[in-house]
């Protein structure tokens, strides 16, 4: 077992008890999802993950999470938000499992304060592993309400009822029946939770753990599907913000000193919003708004606070004063290194990374004096209605927020910012507001993935058993502030900050930001076992951060796990032979045989059959996690030596998410994984100068294009006996460490800094 | 003035400036849903439309530029369809709406108008593209997501399936 006692209060999943009571906790420590959520400080409620109460719907009634209607078919009221990761599909099917439903008869509704349940935000892969036990018990108590009026209804024991498809039925009288419909149709359950339903055995499935297919997809494929930049309120003024291009340090921002009206003056209907710092333009129609916000003379003040290269980012780093953590201490780390026969060592930089949603983020904000409504995109509708209590003054029961979907995110890029300027205009402009962000100031003024440094170094016996592991990090925090009163607290983001005038704060202590248990050696069983943290204030000259999908996870895994294929090496052993002979378990093993196998893997020692010729080919093996899943990668890469251009050919992934709701979701979301993988690995940098950030388009921030996307073969290992973990982030650091460990078996050159860009690779090359 | 413009077979009179690109016309004035705002820099392809079958960003199109031409969007594409294999009536939706959601073809979906009407443009040009053809054609849309395999696969599935309903039409056949 994988179990963690090392005093990090982390555990794994757990296994059902088949048939028993249902198991609802966290796999995870609450805290480290606490951390990552950003609901930091505020404890969360490991059972509905609610971190926020107060004019929500009661999480123990079971109206508040269904409604049966007469037509026999159910509204299943869902608080995790579709972020394009299917997650609108596999918590129906959860529940019309529980419920004896067909997925044709349950559908659910658009998120929206006070009427759909607070279940927390939708991060860290956790919407199934959280949210998803909590929508089974609701099912689970909607079922055993609707059997016991059937009971009533038909005079007969709720042990001799059976339910299919919604239609309550006598055990060897089928003609004696009750439809849902029948039994409550579209009247009100009024019935508690009773913590005594019965949870079905999970070998008596027949939804869960199927493919069944994505409910939004055919609205998308359809062109009927509306996204929150489709979202039109009559009266609506079109806004723009107005901001230097690509954000500086943070807690060092920009500061106004003097905004020129009249130059916008010959446009009609244009006009400028202004509160502090905050600068901003509406006018009646799109195009009118987007000239102002181009033309408007805004002269700023920009503290030229940042790193001038990433290279002095990184010594900033490493030379700050930090609060460093003792993650994991086992064993005795410095004897045996003393005693190793090979040691495997090096330094390792990771830049930062942008979010970078798709589509440029938009919301719409109607504030008027006594109410306010706010239509955005979202993680948390429930913590989006707390910033707009806080930006407007209005309490929050005179608050509304409905979510609706936007691009895919990968993590908190700038939703909250877009979606309080909208709050912020429209109180200033007395109309609502739409307010759709241009790419440069999604570009250049989200909260970015923090950049990383790191010393490996592994150590291993005459066998290549390893028997000492050391991971000393780097990196800045997140930063924010959190705002309101105790128990109503959330991370306030910069529009949110400028509107109240409060400064960020030191918030170090409160976040996994950075190497783990999990993501930082779990793979393997090591006796003597040292990681530290070296925690750096945000406030001393960084980019603003914020978690992207698999936060840190890759930079960790891109020093570790080529430390792990280094040690192979020294060893003299294949490094897939030697993940195995050192594996933590039979669920590492399952997912690193599975990759292997896939890929047809021949048993070699990495760089021992360099190709001759421009063209070099390799294969990279390495797995890794972000919290409690099991994931594993193997990359085949070309790396072309004239043009330095690596191509990642072929990826195979697997995730082992314990009980898997819904196999060609998961192969999906491992498929976009390995796509993203690649991107990062390969070519994604943030730039910045002294004063700002300079990547503020898809040409100055490069992402995998469609020529370049690798064949990937995704496998979804299926533990049906288990509870559910995250699958949306879990192979992502397999599958960039994979394509760094092939690189070092193309050409013999281990790179030590990502991205792997052409003048990268030729410079390696060079020196080599 | 009133500028004259024809979007999936229907003339339109706007009172719009013309250097409005044709994305905010198509948008706030015809309220479709297709064509989005992804970068306005013609980088990423999520606003893409078809003008006179060849496709072009219309997010930095200035609808002044666009006179005489036929503008196809998402919403049309299924009957730029019949029109293109002159079938008797318009299919709900295109094969490559069909095949995205036989595949599973898609995340978020935000990229999907992009991919899905550059792809209708290489069809009509190359029905059977190698898968070379198709990563050259389609490279200058983005994914995010990184749906990109299951989309070649579901162009690779329309292909076919718009193949054999030609030679089926060709030889006088049907459904």
């Amino acid at each position: 077992m994988s179990n963690h006692d090392s005093g990090t209060g982390l555990q794994r999943r757990t296994f059902l008890k088949a048939g028993g009571a249902l198991i609802i906790g966290a796999a995870v420590a609450p805290e480290l999802l606490a951390q990552e959520g950003q609901a930091g400080g505020v404890p969360i409620n490991a059972a509905s993950g609610a971190a926020f109460s107060g004019f929500e719907p009661d999480p123990n009634q079971i109206d508040s999470w269904i409604a049966i209607h007469a037509d026999n078919t159910a509204t299943i009221f869902i608080g995790h938000h579709e972020l394009g990761q299917g997650i609108s599909t596999t918590l129906l099917q959860i529940a019309a499992e529980e419920l004896d439903l067909d997925m044709v008869q349950v559908k659910s509704i658009p998120l929206e304060t006070g009427k759909t349940p607070n279940q927390g935000g939708t991060y860290a892969s956790s919407g199934i592993a959280r949210g998803g036990p909590r929508i089974r018990l609701a099912a689970a108590e909607g079922r055993q309400a609707l059997l016991k009026l059937a009971s009533a209804r038909l005079g007969t024991p709720v042990e001799k009822l059976t339910v299919t498809s919604g239609v309550v039925s006598v055990v060897g009288n089928p003609g004696q029946s009750a439809t849902y419909g029948q039994l409550v149709g579209d009247r009100r359950f009024s019935v508690q939770f009773t913590g005594t339903a019965p949870i079905k055995d999970y070998r008596t499935h027949k939804i869960v753990g199927t493919r069944v297919p994505r409910v939004d997809i055919p609205a998308k494929a359809g062109g009927k599907y509306v996204y929150m930049q489709n979202v039109r309120v009559p009266g609506m003024l079109h806004g723009r913000v107005v901001r230097p291009r690509g954000r500086g340090a943070y807690y060092h921002e920009a500061t106004v000193v003097s905004v020129d009206e009249s130059s916008i003056a010959d446009i009609p209907g244009a006009r400028v919003v202004r509160r502090k710092d905050f600068v901003g333009v509406v006018a009646p129609d799109e195009w009118s708004a987007v000239k102002a916000a181009e033309r408007l003379r805004v002269t700023w003040d920009m503290p030229a606070m940042l790193p001038s290269s990433p290279e002095e980012l990184f010594e900033r780093l490493r030379s700050a004063k930090t609060d460093d953590q003792i993650v994991v201490d086992r064993g005795d780390v410095a004897s045996a290194f003393a005693g190793a026969a090979h040691i495997a060592s090096g330094r390792y930089d990771s830049p930062y990374q942008m979010h970078a949603p798709f589509g440029a983020h938009c919301a719409i904000a109607d504030v008027k004096a006594d109410s306010a409504v706010l239509i955005c995109s979202s993680q948390n509708i429930y913590e989006s209605r707390l910033s707009t209590s806080s930006v407007t003054g209005l309490p929050i029961d005179r608050i509304t927020v409905r979510y609706v979907e936007t691009s895919g995110t990968y993590g908190r890029s700038a939703h909250a910012d877009c979606a309080q300027s909208a709050v912020i205009m429209s109180q200033e402009v007395g109309a609502p507001v739409r307010l759709q962000f241009m790419r440069w100031d999604d570009h250049g003024w989200e909260a970015y993935q923090p950049a990383h440094t790191a010393d490996v170094k592994v150590g291993v016996d005459a066998n290549g058993k390893i028997i000492a592991y050391e991971y000393h990090g780097w990196q800045h925090g997140f930063g924010g502030a959190y705002v309101g009163a105790k128990g109503q607290q959330h991370m306030a983001e910069y529009a949110e900050l400028l509107a109240t005038g409060r400064k960020a704060t030191l918030n170090n202590g409160l976040r996994a930001q950075g190497p783990t248990p999990f993501n930082t050696g779990d793979m393997y069983a090591i006796p003597n076992w040292k990681i530290v943290t070296h925690r750096v204030s945000p406030l001393d000259g960084y980019l603003k951060g914020n978690p992207q999908r698999s936060p840190f996870d890759i930079a960790i895994s891109f020093g570790g796990e080529q430390t792990m294929d280094e040690a192979a090496y020294l060893a003299n052993l294949d490094p897939y032979l030697f993940r195995r002979q050192n594996i933590n378990g039979q669920d590492w093993l399952s997912v690193l045989d599975a990759v292997a196998r896939a890929a047809n893997w021949t048993p070699r020692r990495a760089a021992s059959n360099l190709s001759v010729g421009r063209i070099r080919r390799g294969r990279g093996i390495a797995a890794g996690t972000h919290l409690s899943s099991y994931g594993a990668a193997v990359a085949e890469i070309d790396v072309d030596t004239e043009t330095g251009v690596i191509t990642a050919k072929r990826m195979y992934a697997a995730i082992d998410a314990g009980q898997a709701i819904n196999p060609g979701i998961i192969e999906d979301q491992i498929t976009g994984q390995m796509c993203q993988a690649a991107s990062r690995m390969l070519k994604e940098e943030v730039t910045f100068s002294a004063t700002n950030v300079t990547s503020l388009d898809w040409n100055t921030y490069p992402v995998l294009r469609f020529g370049e996307a690798p064949e990937v073969t995704a496998i979804s290992v299926m533990r049906q006996d288990q509870t559910s973990s995250g699958a949306g982030e879990e192979c992502l650091a397999a599958g960039a460490a994979a394509i760094a460990n092939a690189f070092f078996d193309a050409t013999g050159v281990r790179m030590h800094r990502f991205p792997l860009t052409p003048p990268r690779v030729l410079q390696a090359l060079k020196k080599a | 003035m009133a500028i004259k413009l024809t979007v999936n077979q229907r003339v339109h009179e706007l009172e719009v400036s013309p250097d409005t690109p044709l994305l905010y016309v198509l948008i706030n004035n015809l309220e479709l849903h297709g064509p989005r705002f992804g970068c306005g820099l013609a980088q990423c392809g999520s606003c893409s439309v078809l003008a006179d079958g060849v496709e072009i960003r219309s997010c930095v199109t200035p609808i002044g530029k666009l006179d005489g031409k036929s503008i196809t969007t998402f919403e049309g594409l299924p009957a730029l369809y019949a029109e293109q294999k002159k079938l008797t009536s318009v299919p709900e939706l295109h094969p490559l709406q069909q095949a995205v959601i036989d595949e599973q073809a898609t995340q978020c979906g935000y990229c999907l108008n992009g991919l899905v009407m550059k792809a209708a443009e290489l069809l009509s040009k190359t029905p059977e593209p190698s898968e070379q053809q198709i990563r050259t054609a389609m490279n200058g849309h983005l994914c995010r997501c990184g749906t990109y395999p299951r989309f070649m696969k579901a162009i690779q599935r329309a292909a076919h399936k718009m193949t054999l309903e030609s030679s089926s039409a060709q030889q006088g056949g049907g459904r």
